[in-house]
């Protein structure tokens, strides 16, 4: 039979199992596949935090959502089109997000009694009206993709495993996917075991053709490539830009770099990936704890290194004591903080930006620190960067604000060109500094920079002792000096209060908005998708992003005194909206969710429309 | 290889141009007089020298050597020094720390260091009390001490620093003490020489807070009776008349004093500080008692196992040895990695 072919401009899919269903890997599939064909995408996995919760629980499901289109998207979508749900855990989770009307693929196999009651189904949903208003297609995939292994010189578990190959393989046929990247996907995978290449193969083809010869999937799907700009691109999580750029600064900087880590969620891809690049001199080490990480990182800066420590909330605070100490070295650290949901142990595979404050202000005396945020996945490459241009240029620790959101999130990154790159290159000092040419002054400042030299050991004749007690200005020896030590205090803050950082740009198409949506962080996608809904129903309202925290661009006060009502859409409880307020009297309206999840375009939008409406 | 050239460093070159400001008659006088005038023999220019301390009385130590040099924080100067050694294996780092800096607030980062074998000389001036802040009982302190902040005596049992460090296979461990400087010298020498951690407890008189905590190995009266001079290769044998000595007795975990002139001559133990099961040398800083009788001194273990710093950067030297593309060259290939589409 002939399917018909319907061509959309969008599509938003939701991958849903049991931990152990293997959704992330499905869905990263998908997103693949989308890839190659050159719609824009957008991801957002969702997992617990527990490796393998009790199968086919509530707490124990696992999902990937991926939004593609024909257009330039910002976000992986508010409500899923399409729900793969892999058991009755994962329909019950997911099926409040879903619209009416959406399409709900389920794996009839797992809806068994037992299934059933665990997640408290009194009746099958299948079975009785409860999903009506939705298009639902019962599919055995656990039997079907058992069946079709038959031949195939597996365990019935390892055949079983597959079904979520065979779901690729359905949903690839009914989205018009290129497959060939998963086909390669599975020969690296399972390189070791041929048999289970070819059964995943088999499995997916299985899914495939199910699509084009069951009667109950009467339409085909596309969408066409989205316009985006000429050059190379490659789908990346935000934790993956983030690993390249930190690479990327050792190149450019012609530094070694060294990361110092503790196993964090939902950092610990960044030490994972950076342990993998030792040919570009990237030295990796998984410390005793947070503490001795930061620590082993200065130490390595003090060398000469670029160092870094990766890490999330929790370790931050542990960290706090180091971070002023590099303070008062002034010497170069990067410090990556993945934020997650806490305080304390919080919901770690879960998103929140409520480490601002911590940040800005959470050391002990006047501590100053650079902090700056990506916006996007693809941005953390370009953040990383900037983290170390700031701490190379100005010798200072720079914290760089992630979050979970960004940080397991994709979307397509068009490829830089190396040389288009910063140029970060420093020079260590090498000879005496004082004005007669005969002593080393460690704390004699760069006019400009304000920066001090960067002597490492190994350089003769510049011998010094630096220290956490306060430094005599210029000679750096220990001083008591009560007018030496409230002009240091106050030079440090000068140093990052003066560092150049670009102004911040506006997008307000028709200029004529008197509403200003300020943001910062990974909130971007979301809030740029409601000002877009907004202004496509004629609606005027500008966005302004920050990335730059600290400090903050020069023109930030002038542009926020320009707007009649200034809104500030945070996942915490008003951290930024509170420093605006504190530092350009302006009576910013916050907008506040700690939900773990990203904001919705479609909240926002709602919200932001009430604003207008008052203005 | 040629022959290193002499430097001619004198004492005086490691002698920073800073006021020493321990009080007048702290035994950590003569530990920095004992290093400054040892460092000459190392034949390493000051600049590849880096005293890296933590926070205390002895913590100052690195502002008074002419040396590179980081005043720390508390406790956490071996993680510190963990990442300049592992990141720079040209450098010499010393590690200066107290017992209340190593062994309190900065124990996790001391045997991890040791476990490690990161390449550090770490010098742990140990006078069982806290100086800086006046006079708390420190991790080394006597159960029921009595000071400022235990009025009627500490509840804590004491930390055997070297047990400690042999329990996390520290590769080479030492004892010495402050007033004596020949023996002090000789063994800053041995851990000098150690590749990997060189982990070395100086009992060091604080002569404010907790005076005269080590007579019994300093006065001439008791000194010989009390102290156990370990030397390689020697039947363990002291006082004054060489009238004790250690043995192994059959069936026992440990180690025993017994009087030499019952004791027939095969049964004492010849000291090898090379056995690699860190059990022998643990017995050994097991033996002293309460009254610092029996307290060994000398070089305890000092075996070989790879260093940190030359493990992970073989590890980087593997890696690069493949490389034929310049850094940007290899930068372009990965970022280019993975599933890629152009689009023209």
């Amino acid at each position: 039979m002939t399917k018909q072919i319907r061509q959309l401009d969008r599509v938003v899919i939701r991958f849903a199992g049991d931990s152990g269903d293997g959704m992330q890997l499905t869905g990263d599939r998908f997103t693949s596949e989308t890839a190659q064909l050159g719609n824009d995408i957008s991801t957002l996995p969702n997992f617990p935090a527990e490796i393998r919760a009790p199968a086919g629980t509530l707490p124990g499901v696992s999902s990937f959502q991926v939004h593609f289109a024909d257009y330039d998207i910002l976000t992986p979508g508010d409500a899923p089109n399409v729900l793969v749900a892999m058991n009755p855990a994962a329909l019950k989770a997911n099926l409040a997000d879903l619209p009416r009307g959406a399409d709900i693929i389920v794996n009839t196999d797992e809806f068994t009694r037992r299934n059933l009651a665990k997640v408290g189904y009194q009746a099958n949903p299948l079975d009785d009206d409860s999903l009506t208003g939705y298009v639902v297609h019962p599919v055995a995939l656990t039997s079907m993709t058992v069946g079709a292994l038959a031949e195939h010189d597996v365990s019935k578990k390892d055949a079983e495993r597959a079904k979520n190959m065979f779901a690729l393989g359905l949903l690839s046929w009914m989205y018009s996917r290129p497959y060939e990247s998963t086909l390669r996907f599975l020969e690296r995978k399972f390189a070791a075991r041929p048999e289970l290449v070819a059964a995943n193969v088999a499995a997916f083809k299985a899914g495939w053709n199910f699509g084009e010869t069951t009667e109950d999937f009467a339409v085909r799907y596309e969408v066409k490539p989205a316009k985006m700009q000429p050059g190379t691109y490659r789908n990346i999580t935000g934790n993956a830009a983030l690993s390249l750029g930190l690479v990327a600064a050792g190149v450019r900087s012609g530094l070694p770099v060294f990361l110092g880590a503790y196993p964090i969620t939902p950092a610990s891809d960044i030490l994972h990936e950076l342990s993998k690049h030792k040919r570009f001199g990237v030295l990796t080490m998984q410390a005793e704890d947070e503490i001795a990480a930061v620590g082993a990182a200065l130490g390595a800066s003090y060398g000469g290194s670029l160092g870094v420590t990766t890490t999330s909330g929790p370790g931050v605070a542990l960290k706090s004591e180091t971070i002023s100490l590099a303070v008062a070295l002034e010497l170069p650290l990067v410090i990556v903080d993945v934020q997650r949901a806490g305080p304390s142990t919080g919901m770690p595979t879960k998103t929140e930006q409520a480490d601002l404050n911590m940040a800005l202000y959470g050391r002990h005396g006047e501590a100053p620190v650079a902090v700056i945020a990506p916006k996007s996945p693809a941005d953390c490459f370009h953040a990383a960067l900037e983290a170390a241009r700031i701490a190379l240029t100005y010798r200072t620790p720079v914290i760089l604000l992630s979050d979970n959101y960004v940080a397991n999130g994709s979307e397509p990154w068009l490829l830089p060109d190396v040389a288009s790159l910063p140029d970060l290159r420093v020079e260590f000092a090498s000879r005496p500094n004082s004005e007669d040419g005969t002593t080393f002054l460690p704390y004699l400042r760069d006019p400009e920079t304000l920066a001090r030299p960067w002597a490492i050991p190994g350089t003769p004749g510049l011998e010094h002792r630096i220290g956490g007690l306060e430094k005599a200005d210029k000679t750096g020896d220990i001083s008591y000096d009560p007018a030496n030590h409230d002009f240091m205090v106050r030079t440090r803050a000068t140093r990052i209060e003066t560092i150049p950082v670009p102004d911040i740009e506006v997008e307000d198409p028709d200029g004529d908005a008197r509403v200003l949506v300020l943001g910062w962080g990974s909130t971007y996608g979301p809030i740029g998708a409601a000002c877009r809904g907004l202004r496509q129903r004629g609606l005027a309202i500008a966005q302004a992003h920050l990335r730059h925290l600290a400090p903050m661009p020069a023109n930030l006060g002038t542009v926020l005194r320009g707007y009649d009502r200034v809104v500030i859409p945070e996942m915490n409880l008003g951290q930024l909206a509170h420093v605006v307020r504190a530092r350009y009297l302006v009576d910013a309206i916050g907008y506040n969710q700690v939900r773990g999840l990203p904001f919705t375009a479609a909240e926002l939008e709602t919200m932001l429309e009430e604003v207008l409406k008052n203005v | 290889m040629s022959e290193p050239v002499a430097l001619k460093l004198t004492a005086k070159d490691f002698k920073s141009d800073q006021e020493v400001r321990w009080c007048p008659g702290c035994g950590d006088y003569a530990i920095l007089a004992a290093v400054q005038q040892f460092m000459p023999e190392l034949n390493i220019p000051r600049e590849r020298i880096v005293f890296v301390s933590g926070i205390g009385c002895s913590s100052r130590f690195p502002y008074y050597m002419n040396t590179y040099g980081m005043h720390s924080i508390h406790g956490r100067a071996p993680a510190i020094a963990t990442g300049l050694s592992a990141s720079r294996p040209d450098l010499s780092v010393w590690v200066v720390t107290g017992d209340g800096d190593a062994l309190s607030i900065g124990g996790n980062h001391l045997i991890h260091a040791l476990r490690r074998n990161v390449n550090l000389k770490i010098l742990l001036f140990n006078n069982r009390i806290y100086g800086l802040t006046k006079g708390q009982y420190s991790p080394t302190s006597e159960i029921g001490k009595v000071t400022k902040s235990t009025p009627v005596g500490s509840a804590d049992a004491p930390f055997n620093p070297l047990s400690l460090a042999l329990g996390a296979e520290a590769t080479f461990v030492a004892r010495t003490i402050d007033s004596d400087r020949k023996h002090l010298q000789s063994v800053l020498r041995a851990a000098a020489e150690h590749q990997g951690s060189a982990f070395v407890e100086i009992y060091q008189n604080c002569n404010i807070f907790n005076d005269g905590a080590f007579d019994q190995l300093k006065e001439p009266a008791t000194r010989d009776d009390f102290l156990i001079r370990l030397e390689h290769g020697q039947p363990i044998t002291f006082g004054k008349d060489g009238q004790f000595c250690v043995v192994h007795p059959p069936g026992g975990f440990g180690l025993e004093v017994r009087e030499t002139a019952t004791t027939r001559p095969e049964e004492i133990v010849v000291h090898d500080a090379t056995v690699s099961d860190p059990a022998y040398a643990f017995a050994l800083s097991r033996l002293p008692g309460l009254d610092l009788r029996n307290t060994p001194i000398g070089v305890f273990r000092s075996v070989d196992r790879p260093s940190y710093d030359s493990v992970v950067q073989g590890q980087l030297d593997a890696a690069r040895a493949k490389v034929t593309e310049t850094p940007e060259q290899q930068l372009a290939a990965l970022l280019n990695s993975g599933d890629t589409w152009t689009i023209l």
